[in-house]
């Protein structure tokens, strides 16, 4: 069970770097990788997801509006199935996570894919979000309230 | 009453071609990309994604492409598409707490957790138009600063825990989402029905119908409690995969007005609350949001409705754009027959009138 939970943790880390990166970008960094035998499990396929917000920002739920999302399902010959899902409606985008999923989940190509896939996109990620952080930060304001005067 | 008719196909035709002569302009000047729509009239594109109820920032541009810049248009392009498309589900509800801030702002205290930050803003430009920009400019990069790793916690929790501010009405076990674009409005209509059918009003409306809020049509003393802008996370539950799957982030904008004391016999007065939440960067569209979302609670805070922004079958029933311009537009279409017969009943009326009237001496002549 905690082996399960271990590698299902590891698989929603590795598809939440890979939703941020664009389809050539993992392609390339596949491409480093000798990879095994995989087919389509499932071909990309386009479709929508309602997004939820909450009510005052932690309430109740509400339908905000829908966003375009693709996904796909591949399975490596050595019988892994793996599972793709992005915003957007790059078909290719989502095989290549669902390839990705495939081989986080395999004993032979775990270690690979989380060295030469996930973790320089992880990397690259954080240097994007850290350069906004450091930009939105110098937008920092300190107000002070006038005292205002007798008479 | 609009009939269908026949004939005109030719003249259609040519038109639609004429139409996208003058959708491209002139020639000479090159034509704009998506791209460059999506990055330079963003604004656009965040009121489109919003309005047209679609998360896609592609398709939003090319729909103010072919639209000419017409925003109502383009979200009716936009919306038109969406039922072109299955549903695979709807996702966990996003946390606006975690929100990769870029811009946060509270007009009620100076000092807040987190800080204030102001963000790409038009607030504090002089609006005077600035002729550098119409000869192409190479704006200066970004000022940089060290980011502070400290959370931005919801000004609204901040208040909530000295129990100054109403808490968010938290959704009974097993209650199911109410879904407009599912089931056919029924009225009276639950917060969630009015905050999905508010996040994808039209801004212009919404816009007047908050400020009518402030002159007194359903007065409800509100201060921006906060505005935030950002990037938050969103995840769907996907039955195949088995758990709560990552789909990246959207940018959203945040509204919590904090609004005029409620309270009573049995509980203390505290601050009463109006919440806005919009695709992108809607600072306006929000800030409007919040303000009809407060005065369209007035009959659940046991207050006086009377006022139009308070009245929730009005506002829900002309909030969206386009089921408003397909009303009003479709008087552009023939009425032949329909006018026909006004135009007979009113000749009918126009000579009982002219006989009524007639002098009396004709009248005796005519006997």
């Amino acid at each position: 069970m905690t082996e399960n939970n271990n590698q299902q943790a590891q698989r929603k880390a590795a598809m939440a770097v890979l939703a941020h990166a664009e389809a050539d970008e993992i392609a390339a960094r596949l491409r480093t990788i000798a990879l095994p035998g995989h087919q389509d499990l499932r071909a990309p396929e386009n479709g929508l997801v309602m997004l939820r917000g909450r009510v005052g920002g932690d309430g109740a739920p509400f339908n905000l509006g829908e966003a375009t999302v693709s996904r796909a399902a591949v399975r490596l010959a050595s019988g892994e199935v793996g599972f793709g899902y992005t915003l957007g409606r790059d078909g290719e985008k989502a095989r290549l996570i669902a390839l990705c999923d495939a081989l986080v989940q395999s004993r032979d190509f775990g270690a690979a894919v989380e060295r030469d896939v996930i973790a320089p996109l992880r990397e690259q990620l954080m240097v994007r979000r850290k350069q906004a952080a450091a930009e939105t930060a110098a937008t920092k304001v300190d107000f002070y309230t006038m005292v205002r005067g007798e008479g | 009453m609009y009939v269908a008719v026949k004939g005109g196909e030719r003249a259609i035709e040519n038109a639609h071609r004429l139409l996208a002569h003058a959708r491209r302009g002139d020639q000479n000047v090159p034509e704009l990309t998506l791209d460059q729509i999506s990055e330079q009239l963003g604004l656009a594109v965040d009121r489109v994604m919003s309005e047209g109820s679609l998360y896609d920032r592609e398709l939003a541009a090319l729909a103010i492409k072919q639209a000419r810049g017409d925003l109502i248009e383009a979200i009716f392009l936009v919306r038109a598409f969406r039922a072109t498309l299955p549903r695979f589900g709807a996702s966990e509800p996003v946390d606006t707490g975690t929100m990769r801030v870029q811009r946060r702002v509270s007009s009620t205290f100076k000092d807040i957790p987190g800080g204030q930050i102001l963000g790409p803003t038009f607030d504090y430009t002089h609006r005077l138009l600035d002729p550098t920009l119409a000869e192409g400019s190479a704006p200066e990069a970004p000022a940089m600063a060290e980011a502070s790793t400290a959370p931005t916690p919801r000004v609204t929790d901040i208040l909530g825990r000295d129990g100054l501010i109403e808490s968010s009405p938290q959704a009974e076990d097993g209650a199911s989402v109410g879904d407009l674009t599912r089931e056919p409005l029924n009225f009276p209509a639950d917060r969630d029905l009015r905050l999905q059918n508010l996040a994808r009003g039209d801004e212009g409306f919404l816009l007047a119908m908050g400020y009518s809020t402030q002159r007194g049509y359903g007065r409800n003393h509100p201060f921006a409690g906060e505005i935030r802008f950002g990037e938050v996370e969103v995840e769907v539950f996907a039955e195949d995969v088995g758990f709560a799957v990552p789909l990246g982030s959207i940018a959203l904008t945040e509204c919590q007005m904090v609004n005029q004391f409620k309270g009573s016999a049995t509980e203390a007065p505290c601050f009463t609350r109006g919440y806005g939440l919009a695709f992108g960067q809607s600072e306006r569209k929000t800030m409007s949001m919040a303000l009809v979302d407060r005065a369209l609670r007035a009959r659940e805070l046991g207050e006086e409705a009377a006022a139009p922004a308070q009245d929730e079958e009005f506002v829900m029933s002309h909030s969206d754009n386009v089921q408003a311009t397909g009303f009003v537009e479709h008087l552009k279409l023939p009425h032949y027959v329909d006018f026909q017969s006004e135009l007979g009943l009113l000749r009918k009326l126009r000579q009982e009138f002219a006989d009524a009237h007639a002098p009396d001496a004709m009248k005796e002549a005519a006997e």
